[in-house]
């Protein structure tokens, strides 16, 4: 049994948890944080997906006591963020996914939606083929991927002040564009 | 579900003392990025007592430039580090275009170079859970005595499935590790061996330290083509690097062509050099060398049914993926994939 420390969210959480537990499981089991899901449990899926040092990973491959002085960012930690920053409601990704109905069973969401939020704190004008590559590794069984991409760009719209009109988002996208 | 069996987990800060809590433990097993370990140990293929994480020990990470100009990268540099890495892009552009291949983002993320080379190797019969295994019978790998890939085989032919391997293979890379007993270097052409349950010289208590690639040649060009199921996240179903190094008029000087993921051991296609020497890319003669090449892998390629994807299947791909390949590197692009 280990006695360490995390840093979820912002917060330091005490955990006292086995060594062979994954942070998936800690997350789960011990701090109550199920909005990771836990999918194929070996890395295939990316329903487990958590944000390390910014970064998106698979919390059920990671080694709970490993991740000890990385700050994890989970689904639960968006919309509390995002009201600390000065906004209103979910955070604008989770608000999209919910406009653009680009879910089903929604057990994909969490996932998609912290590797959708790290490719925009690196890339805040995403072309498709950016979105696909930085959601090449979150599957979902539901909904084709189509309003997940529509989802992305609904909420770059949003930000960028583009008109959301879905269709001609390339075009939009290119006129603002500086330099690419 | 798949729970971990019951380990202690240790996290050094340092190489000696990751070392030392290897060698103080009869089964301690090394854990990297743990995006192979983890799902292996999950499968109840190991269960050591105790696990030591390197995740700490920031001296095995970093791309380095020697003063020779060859290239040293940390065992625990992770693969989207060194596919997005200037200095690997220009100098070694085959290992770049594998590691971004590799699985998917998350993955290459977590996943090091050195877990990467050192990664298990692969059978469908292999990479499964402890009941499905006992299900179907185990097998010589693990826990069992038969082979069921070939039947009444007295080796374990499983797939090496590494994708820096062969790459680092054409680039001619040095592996450098450490243990209690000291340092030593291999040439990673010397590293493998056609064993399937376990298919490298390494102890289980050396470490990993970094991988070394010699500067290349001026005209230098290298790609890598790599079949899989599924473009966004699979193992390679065959995976093909190419070296080729230009002379100063623009003709091969030396050609190089390692395939992988069909047997245990990556494989380096022989007398390629002969076929491809002397040739100017863009030349119809270059065209002509390139189709023989192709041909010449075709004949020395034999997939087993070891990974899922059919083996004849696989087998013509062989020349398709190295015809493609070689004609990217010439043109100084790739990797060669599918979306
Ligand atoms: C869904 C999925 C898809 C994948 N697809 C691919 C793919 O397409 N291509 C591919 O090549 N791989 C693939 N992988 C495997 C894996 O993600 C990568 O090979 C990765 O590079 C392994 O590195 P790691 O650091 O996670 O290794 P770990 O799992 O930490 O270690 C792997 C092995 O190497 C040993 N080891 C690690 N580091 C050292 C060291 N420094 N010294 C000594 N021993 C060490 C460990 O003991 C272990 O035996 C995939 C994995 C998954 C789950
Ligand atoms: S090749 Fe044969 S012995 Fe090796 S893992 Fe597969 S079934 Fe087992
Ligand atoms: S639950 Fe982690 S990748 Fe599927
Ligand atoms: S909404 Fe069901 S898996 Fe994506």
């Amino acid at each position: 049994m280990g006695e360490y420390q995390l840093e979820i969210n912002g917060d330091s959480h005490d955990v006292s948890a086995p060594d062979h537990w994954t942070l998936l499981e800690v997350l789960r089991y011990r701090l109550g944080l199920t909005g990771s899901k836990q999918g194929c449990d070996k890395g295939d899926c990316g329903a487990c997906t958590v944000l390390v040092d910014g970064q998106p990973v698979l919390a059920c491959l990671t080694l709970a006591r490993a991740s000890e002085g990385r700050a994890i960012t989970t689904i639960e930690g968006l919309m509390p963020a995002h009201l600390r920053a000065g906004g209103t409601g979910a955070d604008p990704l989770q608000q999209a996914f919910d406009r653009c109905g680009a879910l089903q069973c929604g057990f994909c969401q969490s996932g998609m939606i912290l590797s959708a939020r790290a490719l925009l704190e690196r890339c805040p004008r995403p072309s498709r083929e950016d979105m696909r590559d930085a959601l090449s590794g979150n599957l979902c069984r539901c909904t084709g991927y189509t309003q997940i991409f529509e989802a992305i760009e609904s909420a770059v719209a949003e930000k960028l002040h583009l008109q959301p009109n879905l269709r001609s988002w390339e075009a939009q996208r290119a006129a603002q564009e500086p330099s690419r | 579900m798949l729970r971990l069996p019951k380990f202690e987990l240790c996290t050094p800060t340092t190489l000696a003392h990751a070392v030392a809590l290897l060698a103080e433990s009869p089964d301690a097993l090394i854990v990297a990025g743990g995006t192979d370990l983890v799902p292996n140990m999950k499968h109840e293929l190991f269960t050591p007592s105790r696990v030591v994480s390197l995740a700490q020990v920031s001296e095995l990470r970093g791309i380095r430039r020697g003063a020779d100009g060859s290239l040293a990268i940390g065992a625990m540099t992770s693969l989207a580090e060194v596919a997005a890495s200037a200095l690997v892009r220009a100098q070694a552009p085959a290992l770049a275009q594998a590691c971004s291949l590799v699985a998917g983002p998350q993955l290459r993320t977590m996943g090091t170079l050195g877990g990467n080379v050192l990664l298990d190797t692969r059978c469908q019969w292999y990479n499964q859970t402890y009941f499905w295994r006992q299900a179907l019978g185990f097998c010589m790998k693990k826990d069992g005595e038969v082979c069921h890939v070939v039947k009444g085989g007295k080796n374990c032919v499983a797939a090496a499935s590494n994708d820096s391997a062969p790459a680092l293979m054409t680039l001619g890379a040095t592996l450098e590790f450490a243990s209690l007993r000291g340092r030593r270097a291999i040439a990673i052409d010397d590293f493998w061996v056609a064993d399937g349950i376990c298919n490298k010289r390494v102890e289980r208590d050396e470490v990993l330290v970094s991988v070394h690639v010699p500067k290349a040649p001026e005209g230098h060009r290298g790609a890598y083509g790599k079949l899989r199921d599924r473009g966004s996240i699979d193992f390679p179903l065959l995976g093909v690097a190419v070296r080729l190094d230009l002379d100063a008029q623009g003709a091969v000087e030396h050609a190089d062509v390692v395939v992988t993921a069909l047997a245990a051991q990556p494989k380096r296609i022989a007398k390629l050099d002969a076929v491809l020497h002397g040739q100017r890319p863009g030349s119809s003669d270059f065209e002509v060398a390139v189709a023989e090449a192709a041909a010449l892998a075709h004949r020395q390629c034999k997939p087993l049914p070891n990974i899922p994807g059919d083996a004849e299947y696989r087998r013509d791909m062989v020349p398709v993926y190295v015809k493609r390949t070689l004609l990217a590197a010439a043109r100084g692009e790739g990797p060669v994939h599918h979306v």
